[in-house]
């Protein structure tokens, strides 16, 4: 959606991100989702008096990465309490950081080129889960609420963006490529349905090239679709407030997914005085050179970086193909057409199976050997197979039907056509299609697909469609 | 009988647990009524523990060090199953599901853990009057406060109910009680003794300790409960530590300074009994020598600040909704208010009120930011003074005990009380209130020893000095 | 400095701390926080802008434990102490307003 002219949208993002950790912040609990209620909680994370938390180093080297990844400074950073009184919060104060974060002022590369900053990425704990009891489950209206304090002591990382946002698309771009890079640093899961991440969205406008506006924060935005709908909703309010003499409240909005509206969940005057101070049940947190070092030494490669090396194998990639390297690096499958490279083989094929075939079975790809993806596409190029028949095989590989693609091709009677009963059935379609073959030959190249159909819908698709191109010009 | 004599008697088969654990119900039962040093006792558990001990001993294994030596525990400390109440209302009948590590440690050195004892709610007092179960009286005189907050504790060692007893010293719970009561009181150095299980009044000056009729039994219980619990972040990377092997070191050749700030106000017995354990001190041999430490003036401020500035935050999960009582209410929020109206006592809503306004946005750096920035003066005038000496020496508190009512009525009055304990707990170090003359009315006035961190093993043996040549106590 | 502390200023606090005041106790507690901080007010006299803030007095850091999996409590004993429990959940009355 494009605002009207002369505005602009400035949006900041907050991302949590629920770490893969397998035990909690600041105790032994497991850290998993979806299980009975408060099975996995413990003295420290249930608040109780007495208990006493301690860090958990492992959530200190995934978020270190995440910092890495983000080309974030790492510094030595303290742990304070944010106060406020909520039945989720069980020590009625959450353990976060504040002036002094682990990661700060980065930056991400989005796949269109633009750089989003980072200005912070910084430790933090879950809270419980709240369940409404009233019809629909909903908070307005529920005379009653259960809590569940499995989620709380969950390490997250909140991942403060600049405003640097300046569209509801840019917005998604960055939480998609965002959330691509948390899954490659093995730091999250990326499931947004489970809400392993979650998304808070700073949205104001303002008159081009005028100062920033009153912003509004959004909250409860679930999916990425949410995100960009509820920054299109609260641009055009904000527009059309102001274009009505109005002016805008800096307050926190709730994004009602049914509704598709934001409204106000409080006004700044009624902003709580969260009273951080530091932690005194925790020291202070130093990283050594050389764990950080070691951190940024072992960053797998990003997905931008893998994009690039992706796309390096084209030698002048069109957008569809552009689009099926950023899809391939998306679902972390690209080093099945890497293998095809390595071998020689034909990358083009290799691409668009692996965008198409490889991805509507993505989470069967563990199946598949990269030496029996190289197969198959080197039979696809030389015509062993069609490619009708190739997608076929990679769809028995991927299923299981067997590991061996020569096997597999022969067990679906893919011989490759006799070349003698091919060049007998080009004969046969020149003769019947006598208009059509003076056109090819005149040069319509267009008609080649003519024959190419004619020859599959005879062969019911066992022709290889290069070798009727090379039959047909031997009678040109 | 002390309870390193008790240990080593039941350790050698010469005495039953069982027995020693009789007599000391016993005592509790004829006389606990009248003082309410305890607010409950565990006899099932501690006649398990009796039981156990004894079978060690007949089996030919060793119990322990504290092999049948019956332990009071400040109800503030969490032991699996028994009811913790903090003094508070709050609390209802709460029974943690978890143990605290020094009632761990206890246990498993043989300890028979008799029962809980009473406090100002929450350790917030100095008198044991904000308790809301009633008051402990004290022993020696039934008409004085025991001190506080550990003011149970204090008191059921005084009262012979217990020959040690735990309690917790934020800004001198521990060594003003033991004054006050004519025991022994120790604060450990910060981080020697785990916090965990230890319901949280202010975390950064929060210490358990021990309270004992000897010095050699207060560096036994802290040889048990002492050293490194990875539970406890703020926990020294230290092992058990080695106290009673050095408790009769003596203090030849050691440097004492005698602190101006740590006496000077205090009532003429007190300033009297302090010149006088100086004396005793040189005499074994040490060099005695005046000293001034004006920023321990600051620290009274200081800590009215940074201590309260905790407290609203650990007590903010106080809230009803969890564990402990709840008042109803329509709305969460009501009923958090109703809860924590009723819940709380005076004093611990004026602290928790005065620490929420020193965090609150615009008060911060006045208050809460500049009283840490006094903590590190103070521990640089410490580490300062001991460049020179070895240990130093005041009175524990300026009074004796005084009688009910006589503070309560002004919070300033009663926190002045706590001026010479204070700034150890701002800087971390231990400190030992010792018995050592009497003042007002025969009552017992103590004399504080401090030292650097990590110094208990010297700081006991000056202790030890005191002890054996205090004025006929 | 001196302590400019106000009524409203504790029932400000009071509100924050989750606590409620009846006007008598607003009064007692106003005079009394008012002279603790008069009491405090030779720490704001202090100039010390050099001076860094002790956060731990032995300056610990990096303590940390291994991400390693302990046995949770059984929920039963932790729902035994709850004052409203259902569904294994812990039950509080109406929310008013959503989390912070
Ligand atoms: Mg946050
Ligand atoms: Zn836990």
């Amino acid at each position: 959606m494009s605002l009207p002219d002369g505005w602009e949208l400035v949006v900041g993002l907050e991302v949590h991100t629920e770490l893969l950790t397998a035990s909690k912040l600041f105790c032994g609990c497991e850290n998993r989702f979806g299980e009975e209620p408060n099975t996995h909680v413990c003295p420290v994370c249930l608040g109780l008096p007495g208990s006493l938390p301690v860090l958990n180093r492992q959530a200190v080297e995934l978020a270190m990465r995440i910092g890495a990844a983000l080309h974030c400074t790492i510094a030595p950073s303290t742990f304070h309490r944010k106060n406020y009184f909520y039945p989720d919060q069980s020590k009625d104060y959450q353990i976060s950081q504040y002036d002094l974060p682990i990661n700060s002022r980065g930056y991400l590369d989005l796949p269109d080129g633009s750089r989003i900053g980072i200005e912070r990425a910084h430790l933090e704990e879950d809270t419980g889960k709240t369940t409404h009891l009233s019809s629909g489950g909903r908070l307005q209206g529920a005379e009653r609420s259960l809590v569940d304090y499995n989620r709380c002591g969950v390490p997250l990382v909140e991942i403060v963006s600049a405003p640097d946002i300046r569209s509801s698309a840019q917005a998604r771009a960055y939480a998609s490529e965002l959330r691509s890079v948390l899954i490659a640093t093995g730091a999250s899961d990326g499931r947004l349905e489970e809400g392993s991440i979650r998304f808070d969205a700073n949205v104001s406008v303002r008159r081009a090239g005028e100062p920033f506006g009153t912003r509004c924060e959004i909250k409860n935005l679930n999916s990425l679709r949410s995100l960009q709908r509820a920054i299109d909703y609260e641009a055009q309010r904000q527009i059309d407030l102001i274009e009505s003499g109005g002016v805008v409240r800096q307050e926190t909005r709730h994004w009602d997914e049914g509704l598709g509206e934001t409204s106000t969940l409080r006004v700044k005057e009624d902003a709580e005085d969260y009273r951080y101070f530091r932690d005194p049940d925790l020291v202070d947190l130093a990283p050594e050179p050389a764990w950080v070092d070691e951190v940024r030494h072992r960053l797998p490669p990003m997905p931008s970086e893998r994009r690039s090396a992706l796309g390096a194998l084209l030698s002048s990639p069109t957008s569809a193909q552009l689009d099926a390297v950023e899809a391939v690096v998306e679902l972390g499958i690209e080093r099945f057409v890497h293998a095809v490279a390595r071998e020689n083989g034909d990358v083009v094929i290799a691409l668009s199976r692996a965008a198409n075939e490889l991805a509507s079975a993505v989470d069967e790809v563990d199946r598949l050997a990269e030496h029996s993806f190289v197969t198959v596409v080197d039979m696809e190029a030389s015509g062993e197979v069609s490619a009708t028949q190739a997608k076929a095989l990679l769809a028995g590989l991927l299923a299981g039907e067997d590991s061996d693609p020569r096997s597999l091709a022969r067990a679906k009677g893919f011989e490759k056509m006799d070349q003698s009963a091919l060049s007998t059935l080009v004969e046969e379609l020149i003769g019947a299609h006598p208009d059509e073959w003076s056109r090819y030959r005149g040069g319509d190249e267009k008609l080649a697909q003519f024959f190419i159909g004619q020859v599959m819908r005879r062969t019911k698709g066992q022709a290889n469609g290069k070798t009727v191109i090379e039959e047909l010009n031997a009678r040109r | 009988m002390n309870a390193r004599t008790t240990a080593q008697r039941v350790r050698r088969g010469e005495i039953s647990a069982v027995s020693v654990l009789e007599d000391s119900l016993a005592r509790i039962h004829a006389e606990n009524p009248r003082l309410n040093a305890f607010l409950r006792l565990d006899e099932e558990g501690a006649r398990a523990a009796a039981e156990r001990v004894d079978a060690l001993v007949a089996a030919g294994d060793d119990p322990g060090p504290l092999a049948g030596v019956p332990i009071a525990l400040k109800d503030n400390l969490c032991q699996r199953g028994v009811v913790t109440t903090c003094a508070s209302r709050i609390l209802g009948e709460w029974r943690p599901p978890y143990t605290a590590t020094v009632v761990e440690r206890l246990a498993g050195a043989g300890a028979l853990l008799v029962g809980k004892t009473n406090l100002d709610e929450f350790a917030m007092g100095s008198s044991t009057e904000n308790s809301a179960y009633g008051p402990t009286l004290n022993p020696r005189d039934l008409s004085r406060v025991p001190g506080g907050s550990s003011g149970g504790s204090a008191a059921a060692v005084a009262a012979d109910f217990t020959p040690v007893a735990l309690g917790s010293d934020t800004g001198g719970s521990i060594r003003q009680p033991a004054s006050f009561c004519g025991v022994v009181g120790l604060k450990p150095t910060y981080g020697l003794v785990s916090r965990f299980g230890l319901v949280a009044f202010a975390s950064s000056l929060d210490q358990i300790g021990p309270f004992s009729t000897t010095v050699e039994d207060a560096a036994l219980t802290l040889e048990v409960i002492g050293g490194h619990d990875p539970r406890d972040s703020t926990s020294l990377r230290v092992g058990a530590p080695q106290l009673v092997a050095h408790v009769d070191d003596g203090v030849a050749g050691r440097r004492v300074g005698l602190v101006r700030e740590l006496f000077e106000g205090a009532d003429a017995e007190v300033v009297a009994a302090v010149h006088t354990a100086a004396e005793v001190l040189r005499a074994a041999g040490a060099d005695v020598v005046d000293l001034s430490i004006p920023e321990l003036s600051l620290g009274l401020s200081a800590y009215y600040i940074i201590a309260p500035a905790e407290a609203s935050s650990n007590l903010a999960r106080f809230d009803g909704v969890r564990f402990g009582h709840r008042v109803s209410g329509e709305d969460v929020t009501a009923m958090m208010e109703a809860t924590r109206t009723f819940g709380f006592g005076d004093e611990v809503k004026r602290r928790i009120m005065l620490g929420t306004y020193a965090l609150s946005a615009g008060y911060y750096d006045a208050y809460y930011g500049q009283a840490l920035k006094v903590r590190t003066l103070m521990i640089d005038a410490f580490a300062r003074a001991y460049q020179h000496v070895d240990l130093l020496l005041g009175a524990t508190a300026p009074t004796v005990a005084f009688p009910f009512g006589a503070k309560s009525h002004d919070p300033m009055t009663m926190y002045l009380n706590d001026v010479f304990t204070i700034p150890t707990n701002l800087v971390g170090h231990p400190a030992i209130s010792v018995p050592f003359a009497t003042g007002e009315g025969g009552l017992p006035v103590g004399v504080q020893l401090l030292g650097p961190g990590m110094s208990e093993s010297v700081m006991l043996a000056g202790a030890r000095i005191l002890e054996r040549d205090r004025e006929g106590l | 400095m001196s302590s400019s502390l106000s009524r409203d200023d504790v029932e400000k606090v009071a509100r924050l701390a989750r606590l409620r005041l009846t006007e008598a106790e607003l009064d007692l507690f106003t005079g009394q926080l008012a002279q603790i901080l008069d009491h405090a007010s030779d720490l704001a006299a202090l100039d010390l802008h050099d001076v860094a803030p002790t956060a731990h007095p032995f300056g610990l850091i990096n303590v940390m434990r291994d991400d390693l999996v302990e046995a949770s409590l059984p929920p039963e004993e932790i729902l035994r102490e709850a004052p409203d429990a259902e569904q294994g959940r812990f039950g509080v009355p109406r929310i008013v307003g959503e989390e912070p």
